[in-house]
């Protein structure tokens, strides 16, 4: 099982990367114009998918979720704990049961790069049902991203003229299309994010957490010549090594006092989680040894010294040590090393999360292509703050957490009121993101580990939704300002009701106590842990939180309906645009429609997808037998139900051949009368299907398959008991205790009418305004004009930190360039100066006098000397003679006076 | 040591090459005709390849060194017909430009 989850993982995130290589190599030459690179790209996200998608059933096949939702009782919700792992049974409430639990986890070496003394660099894996969870969120998001940025990007294929950049000369840039590219960047960008989710240390979450910043970088700077573009690449790179540097700082105060980078416990050498919560003290938070000691270093070193001094020598002075460890630990010590590494790695995830002081690049990150927008910057990186949050969770101390818990809540109430008046529906999702990721963060800090997370992973499915959505409409209409759209309803049908969908979705949207979109089980959840603790602790600041978190639900559901009517109700604003529009290719929508099936079940019981496909089935032959669908009949026998036992795939079939009725018959009027029936009957379908399904699930038992169930199989140990700081007094509650009997109409009950009360009145404030025009938006911006104006101009952060950190930078650049230029060049000409003149001197006395002079004397003897032996070479044959008779001779006296034979030896 | 007194022996040979590579020399020296200075040349090579035959004779010692000297003088001769052939060649070339073979007269090489 471990060795089979690991490299089916493993396998998963190595497609993308061998995809990345082959397009980077041979990009463009696949096929024309590299149009075969977006077709490899999405093969190999779709191939990781399905590996990730069958580890989670062979996950499930081992480990079946255990009923955690306990408002609902279950008799039977026990037998399914059958594996040894999952021993903790769920029907205890008691905090001991919990806390004695740790997570099922698979952790392990793929290889080892080095052995550095203790510590072991290698390339891990950490695996729970967390990470599956991801997994299939990240695959499934980014498949269909891709399939739909086949669609999206289908214009670089050509030589483009980008009429955003205006050259010198006035013209617009011309350049050849850049496909490829493009997915060979969403190819190291999956690669990367599900690198990061696998990474069993913290030393490989690092470098795929930078590499995830660099594919944003790409992505954000994909149109290069844009100035708005590049900036905004360079801000998005920027503001996050701000917070990579906090990140560092964290990360090194956990390795020098751990000594270790892994996570969890390989070969028995303790990882991370089981230093800071070891098992002996019940999984509750404890200051590691290592973490004691270096706060305690003056006593560290004075006992050291003494026994090194002394003739016991450094054993015994460590064993001594070791004995007042305890001691030291009771007295404080070491404490703030536990806290400034949780707030370090914090630091980290607010800078990718874009978290209050660090908000400010992912508005602007909005100059990608709208699919980078809903995979990176949406659904998946910036989550990716979350998840390590999540990750990390075991080793924040309360303090820790209660500056997540600030963080989060000051994110989310700026980014939701500047949502409010920004006009560029992208940006309006952007902020919107940036909101939501502040209500991740406001949850994990309150201790909603469970509830946090789940939001990461519905907010994924709802807002790369809305992002796609968004990106059809601007597709549609060329335009991101939403003063230029209105009326796209009859235009657009498919994407219209899709991201009505998303929008319900993310406001929360749901019958209480019975059953809702996605949002409304993960914000529900939020609430209800952010009241639980305003309720545990009395302070006004506890209950900040929750009031933040509840005006924050209402003012989502308001700017999101604000958006969607805008764009589809109402009258066309602009007509140009509005006759232009179309509705997107298949390529584009299909998967909409499919995201929009998560978007509403993501958070359901498995069981109660499966009860509902009974009265849509049902309800699917009756109408094609009455002909509910006669007028748009045409293409319905083609769109076969898969057997996927998914009431989605029945709602998918619909959308299908509900668009196919808008293309065919485009200019039959009959077409436009009957599609508002059609629509009725497929909305009256689901609600049905709902309704009927809901109750399905309170009579018949469930089968306890639902994210909620399964994130909670991956809950941190000790994490499910209260937990109270040593400096803020405050208790975080567990978050099972909003869940208890005798809580349910004091926490439960209460939040879920607040939720409730939220969304409509959001929605029927933004219905109001912007739909039915019973309230002049343009009279309550002049009511509260110093609002608008606060809001509008984004509270004056960009400008703040303008004025704060970039003017001053100019200010000090322009001073140290003066002094650069003023100065430093001075001194450097002259030095220059006082050296070429030394040369000309010296080239005068040193080359010119002594070593010319020296060559010269040596040819001048040279051309005597030639001239001496000329006057041999007399010419006269006879003297030649002569000189060879008397050279013989001499030879011969030579050797006759003067050789002996010993010469010879 | 009386030669003529002595019986026939090497030193005898050389004496008689001696007296050719003198008077060779001589010739060399002070002909100014250039087929003379040849002639020269010529007495030279057979004073000294006479030299190399009684070296390579049995007179020298008992167990004669086969037919090195001989064969040496046979180079000898077959370089001096070259040598010949040559020079003569030059000589006729000579006379051609200078109207003249006096030896004194080619100085157009001197330094």
């Amino acid at each position: 099982m471990d060795y089979l989850l690991s490299v089916l993982l493993g396998a998963a995130v190595l497609l993308p990367l061998c995809s990345f290589f082959l397009i980077l190599l041979f990009g463009p030459r696949m096929g024309k114009s590299g149009e075969f690179a977006a077709y490899l790209a999405a093969g190999a996200i779709v191939c990781a998918g399905l590996l990730s998608f069958t580890s989670l059933a062979f996950w499930l096949g081992h480990h079946w979720p255990a009923d955690s939702s306990h408002h609902v009782a279950h008799a039977d919700g026990d037998k399914h704990g059958h594996d040894s792992h999952a021993a903790a049974k769920h029907d205890e409430h008691g905090a001991a049961a919990h806390a004695a639990e740790v997570p099922i986890n698979y952790t392990g070496n793929y290889w080892v790069l080095g052995k550095f003394g203790k510590l072991n660099v290698t390339i891990s894996y950490y695996i729970d049902a967390l990470t599956l969870i991801m997994f299939c969120m990240v695959t499934l998001i980014a498949s269909c991203i891709h399939f739909y940025a086949i669609g999206y990007m289908h214009d670089e294929l050509h030589d483009i003229t980008d009429h955003e950049v205006t050259l010198r000369d006035g013209s617009h840039l011309h350049r050849p299309g850049r496909f490829p590219r493009f997915f060979q960047y969403l190819s190291l960008f999956c690669f990367s994010m599900l690198g990061l989710v696998l990474a069993g240390n913290i030393a490989m979450v690092f470098v795929f957490w930078e590499l995830v910043g660099a594919c944003s970088y790409f992505l954000i700077g994909f149109y290069v010549e844009r100035k708005s573009a590049s900036t905004a690449a360079n801000k998005a790179f920027i503001v996050n090594r701000v917070g990579d540097f906090g990140m560092i700082i964290g990360l090194m105060a956990l390795w020098s006092c751990l000594g270790t980078f892994a996570f969890g416990d390989i070969d028995d050498v303790p990882g991370i989680f089981s230093q800071v919560r070891p098992a002996s003290n019940h999984h509750a938070l404890l200051v590691p040894d290592g973490m004691v000691q270096a706060g305690a270093r003056d006593h560290t070193a004075r006992i050291i010294r003494e026994h090194v001094a002394s003739d016991a020598g450094l054993d015994a002075g460590k064993s001594e040590l070791s004995s007042q460890t305890q001691q030291f630990r009771e007295e404080g010590f070491g404490y703030w090393l536990l806290v400034v590494a949780g707030i370090g790695i914090f630091c980290g995830c607010v800078g990718k999360s874009a978290q209050f002081p660090l908000h400010v690049w992912l508005p602007d990150a909005m100059e990608g292509p709208t699919p980078v927008s809903a995979l990176v910057h949406s659904a998946t990186m910036v989550a990716a703050g979350v998840y390590l949050v999540g990750r990390f969770f075991p080793v924040f101390a309360p303090e820790t957490l209660l500056v997540i818990a600030t963080t989060g809540c000051i994110t989310l109430f700026i980014a939701a009121t500047i949502a409010i008046t920004a006009n560029d529906i992208k940006r309006v999702l952007a902020y919107s993101t940036v909101s939501q990721l502040g209500y991740m963060m406001l949850s994990l800090g309150v201790g909603g580990w469970v509830a946090g997370l789940m939001h990461l992973i519905t907010h994924a499915f709802f807002k790369s939704l809305l992002f796609m959505c968004s990106g059809s409409v601007i597709h549609a209409v060329h335009t991101n300002d939403m003063r230029k759209m209105g009326g796209l309803l009859s235009k657009m049908p498919v994407t219209a009701i899709t991201m009505l969908i998303g929008c319900l979705a993310i406001a929360g949207v749901g019958v209480p106590f019975v059953i809702g979109f996605s949002g409304y089980y993960s914000k529900d959840a939020i609430l209800e842990q952010a009241f639980s603790l305003s309720l545990n602790n009395s302070s006004a600041y506890a209950s900040i939180f929750f009031l933040a978190a509840a005006g924050g639900a209402a003012i989502t559901s308001f700017y999101m309906f604000r958006m969607w009517h805008m764009t589809f109700m109402g009258k066309p604003r602009d007509q140009h645009a509005y006759d232009h529009a179309h509705e997107s290719p298949p390529v584009m929508y299909m998967p909409l429609v499919l995201l929009s099936v998560f978007a509403i079940s993501v958070a359901w019981d498995f069981t109660l997808i499966g009860y509902g496909i009974v009265p849509v089935a049902f309800l699917l032959v009756q109408g094609a037998k009455r002909g509910w669908f006669k007028q748009s009949s045409g293409g319905h026998g083609d769109h076969g139900h898969d057997a996927h036992g998914h009431d989605s795939h029945d709602d998918h079939g619909h959308d299908k051949h509900d668009s196919h009725a808008l293309t065919v018959h485009h200019d039959d009027h009959g077409a436009a009368c009957c599609e508002p029936m059609c629509m009725k009957t497929i909305i009256a379908m689901l609600v049905a299907s709902l309704v009927v399904g809901a109750a399905l699930s309170f009579v018949l038992p469930t089968c306890n398959l639902s994210l909620r169930n399964l994130l909670e199989q991956a809950r941190p140990a000790g994490t499910a008991a209260d937990m109270t700081g040593s400096w803020v007094k405050w208790t975080w509650p567990n978050e099972h205790t909003a869940h208890l009997a005798e809580n349910h109409s004091r926490i439960v009950v209460p939040m879920t009418l607040l939720a409730t009360l939220t969304w409509i009145g959001g929605i029927s404030l933004a219905s109001c305004m912007y739909w039915l025009g019973y309230l002049n938006p343009e009279d309550v911006r002049r009511q509260f004009a110093w609002v608008y104006r606060l809001l509008i101009n984004k509270w004056w952060f960009d400008e703040l930190y303008d004025w704060v950190f970039v003017r001053p930078t100019h200010v000090i650049a322009r001073v140290v360039s003066g002094f650069d230029r003023n100065w430093l060049d001075w001194i450097i000409d002259n030095v220059a100066n006082v050296t070429r003149i030394f040369a000309v001197l010296w080239e005068r006395i040193a080359d010119q006098t002594i070593v010319d002079g020296f060559v010269n004397l040596l040819a001048g003897w040279t051309y005597s000397l030639g001239l001496m032996l000329r006057e041999v070479q007399t010419g006269k044959l006879r003297q030649y003679v002569m000189f060879i008779v008397i050279g013989a001779i001499a030879i011969f006296v030579l050797v006759s006076f003067f050789w002996n034979p010993t010469l010879a030896k | 040591m009386n030669l003529i007194t002595e019986p026939i022996s090497v030193s005898h040979y050389l004496a008689v090459g001696a007296l050719l590579f003198v008077t060779g020399v001589v010739c060399m020296a002070t002909k100014r005709n250039a087929i003379g200075v040849l002639m020269g040349v010529e007495l030279v090579l057979n004073g000294a390849n006479l030299n190399f035959v009684a070296f390579g004779s049995e007179l020298l010692r008992a167990t004669n060194l086969g037919l090195d000297g001989q064969l040496m003088a046979m180079f000898v001769i077959v370089l001096a017909a070259a040598e010949a052939a040559v020079a003569l060649a030059i000589a006729l070339n000579f006379y051609n430009n200078h109207s003249t073979i006096d030896v004194d007269r080619a100085d157009d090489l001197r330094g």
